[in-house]
């Protein structure tokens, strides 16, 4: 570097461009979080049953093995738009699957992907597919591109 | 080695080590799940494994740079550590509530431990990385504090340079956004949206003027090269990452959420994040260009070229690969994340931390012009077999990423294959990715036996060339 960029020069580049960027992130943080999601994230939905089902989901570590908004493991399928997918956007028709799924848990067949039996009750499992459906109603610019996830 | 306290360093790399090869364990039990689906099932299920891999992997770098922090500031500092005490106490209790946490995931239901662990009075569990117990994250909390009390009253009562100020400001930040971690709100789109500030602003951010100290600090001691030039290359570095990085955190805000202009912000300066590693590219070889000495520790000139060109190609140009929001709508949640991931944290953390043990732990245990030739060689040969393996295993993840997207991703709905069809299809890249993992397992062995050779670098190999025009 020439000689007449001068290391307090550099310094304040670092600290003034870190506290613009910084400041910067919180007003978008800001807009982001007040203004924004409330009308994308579907939050008049959030019922008890829902928040049931996020604890039900954390609990099991479910993130381990799948993804949600491709977020997670990719060892498994992509469940953000799994209410879709296998319960063709129907709730009665989704809770059906989950529960007839989650029962049939571990499949046992030799040599393909197991996913563990959690042992949850009629209940949990309404919760958790009710959790599902209301994550795959917020709006994520259109993703994933296909109904595979 | 000037202060006695730096000593106290050589716990935190040791254990650091250990839990480096049980990472590699578990990776090696993962990439045989990816292809023998029900191996050690139901003994360790995926995410049972992929929980202990990651954890181990943030938990032997918080120990690395842990260890790098009580060396580097005593010495930047001139001056004995705060308490010595007190970074031995807060190793056993670092180590003991690291432990006790794989035991756990290993050997307890997660359920059962998030139940036993009182998770629901402040539930944070379950999201990923995040997977630690409540308790295990207030500890983690605890002894960040209570190490940068120690090593913050040393820096502030010695010697201020440049390296100790940035190096502090990193772990200060490290602190602060872990904070975020308790944060769980039933929200999943703004715990999502949050969740990032630990994970993003962490590997993204601070933890980057952490890579940048220790970068600064090694090539000062190795090269020789005039310090005010060095400090003056770290803050263009930092400010560069920074700049890039805290926008750029935008490109994990595409698909979870918030509004569009974060395609924008995200893609833009996203792609402006390999500038600082680019940077560091060019800082270290410029320097060790314009070195001043020649020192006999060649392994740990080796190390700290290395993890510049790795974290480059790893977190800058496979980063970029999938960064601009058009590409990344295909590829989010792919194996090119995977890939991405792999390489990125070897080439930036893991190799920063070897990178300050190969310098430090030879001069801590009694060679200040580092290891015996034969032990330097066979350090090398660790060097080129792990990072030749995360080389290959980052582009077998990149084929198998490529293929998925255009077997699930590509195709119209109706038309595209699910994704376990998928994955049977691309068996083929995750087979190679084992055997280049089990590479890597070799590479390591061949690292670790080289510590067991004794004998030392002597003085007399150090030549010192002629200071150049500039320098």
């Amino acid at each position: 570097m020439a000689e007449r960029f001068t290391k307090s020069m550099a310094r304040n580049i670092y600290l003034g461009g870190s506290a613009f960027f910084v400041l910067l992130f919180l007003a978008l943080t800001f807009d982001t979080q007040l203004r924004a999601m409330p009308e994308r994230d579907n939050r008049d939905q959030l019922t008890e049953q829902v928040v049931r089902g996020k604890h039900l989901w954390e609990n099991n570590n479910c993130v381990g093995c799948h993804s949600l908004m491709g977020e997670g493991a990719y060892f498994a399928p992509e469940l953000a738009n799994v209410f879709d997918r296998r319960g063709g956007g129907d709730t009665e028709v989704f809770k059906a699957y989950m529960n007839a799924w989650m029962n049939a848990m571990p499949t046992n067949i030799p040599g393909r992907r197991q996913m563990p039996n959690f042992n949850l009750s009629d209940e949990d499992i309404e919760a958790l597919a009710a959790f599902l459906e209301w994550t795959s109603k917020i709006d994520d610019n259109n993703w994933p591109p296909n109904i595979e996830g | 080695m000037k202060y006695e306290s730096q000593r106290v360093a050589m716990p935190y790399f040791i254990f650091a080590l250990i839990l480096f090869a049980g990472q590699i364990v578990f990776g090696l039990i993962l990439g045989l799940q990816y292809v023998v689906g029900d191996f050690l099932f139901p003994e360790i299920p995926f995410n049972v494994a992929r929980m202990v891999h990651t954890n181990l992997l943030i938990v032997w770098l918080l120990f690395g740079f842990m260890g790098a922090t009580y060396y580097m500031v005593p010495e930047e500092a001139q001056t004995e550590l705060h308490s010595p005490l007190l970074a031995w106490i807060l190793f056993w209790v670092f180590a003991a509530a690291g432990t006790l946490t794989i035991l756990g995931y290993l050997f307890v239901d997660y359920a059962t431990l998030a139940d036993v662990t009182l998770n629901k009075l402040l539930p944070t569990m379950g999201r990923e990385f995040l997977e630690q117990p409540t308790i295990t994250k207030i500890g983690i909390a605890v002894v960040v504090v209570a190490f940068l009390y120690n090593v913050g009253m040393t820096a502030l009562k010695g010697r201020k340079t440049v390296v100790n100020i940035v190096l502090m400001t990193g772990l200060i930040g490290l602190a602060v956004l872990w904070l975020f971690s308790f944060y769980n709100p039933s929200n999943l789109a703004t715990d999502k949206y949050f969740w990032w500030f630990v994970v993003h602003l962490w590997v993204e951010g601070v933890w980057e003027l952490i890579m940048g100290a220790i970068l600064a600090y090694v090539l000062i001691k190795l090269t020789g090269v005039d310090r005010e030039v060095i400090e003056k290359w770290l803050y263009v570095i930092i400010a560069m990452a920074l700049i890039t990085g805290i926008i750029g955190t935008g490109h994990h805000f595409f698909w979870i959420g918030p509004p569009e202009y974060w395609l924008w912000l995200g893609s833009v300066f996203s792609a402006l994040e390999p500038l600082p590693f680019f940077m560091m590219v060019v800082f270290a070889f410029n320097m060790i260009n314009r070195r001043r000495r020649n020192h006999p520790n060649k392994a740990a000139l080796l190390w700290a070229m290395g993890t510049t060109v790795m974290a480059f190609l790893g977190a800058g140009v496979w980063g970029f690969l999938h960064t601009l929001a058009p590409v990344n709508y295909y590829t989010h949640g792919s194996q090119i994340t995977a890939a991405h991931g792999h390489m990125a944290f070897y080439g930036a953390y893991v190799m920063i931390v070897l990178t300050i043990i190969s310098y430090a732990v030879p001069i801590m245990r009694g060679r200040p012009y580092g290891n015996s030739n034969t032990a330097q060689i066979v350090e090398m040969w660790g060097f080129w077999l792990m990072t030749i393996s995360m080389v290959f295993i980052t582009l077998f993840l990149t084929g198998a990423g490529v293929l998925q997207v255009w077997l699930q991703r590509i195709p119209e709905s109706g038309d595209a294959m699910s994704f376990m069809a998928g994955q049977d299809q691309i068996a083929i890249f995750y087979w190679l990715r084992f055997v280049a993992g089990a590479f890597f397992m070799a590479g390591l062995v061949v690292y670790f036996g080289s510590f067991f050779i004794k004998g030392q670098a002597s003085p007399a190999e150090e030549v010192r060339g002629p200071a150049t025009a500039d320098a």
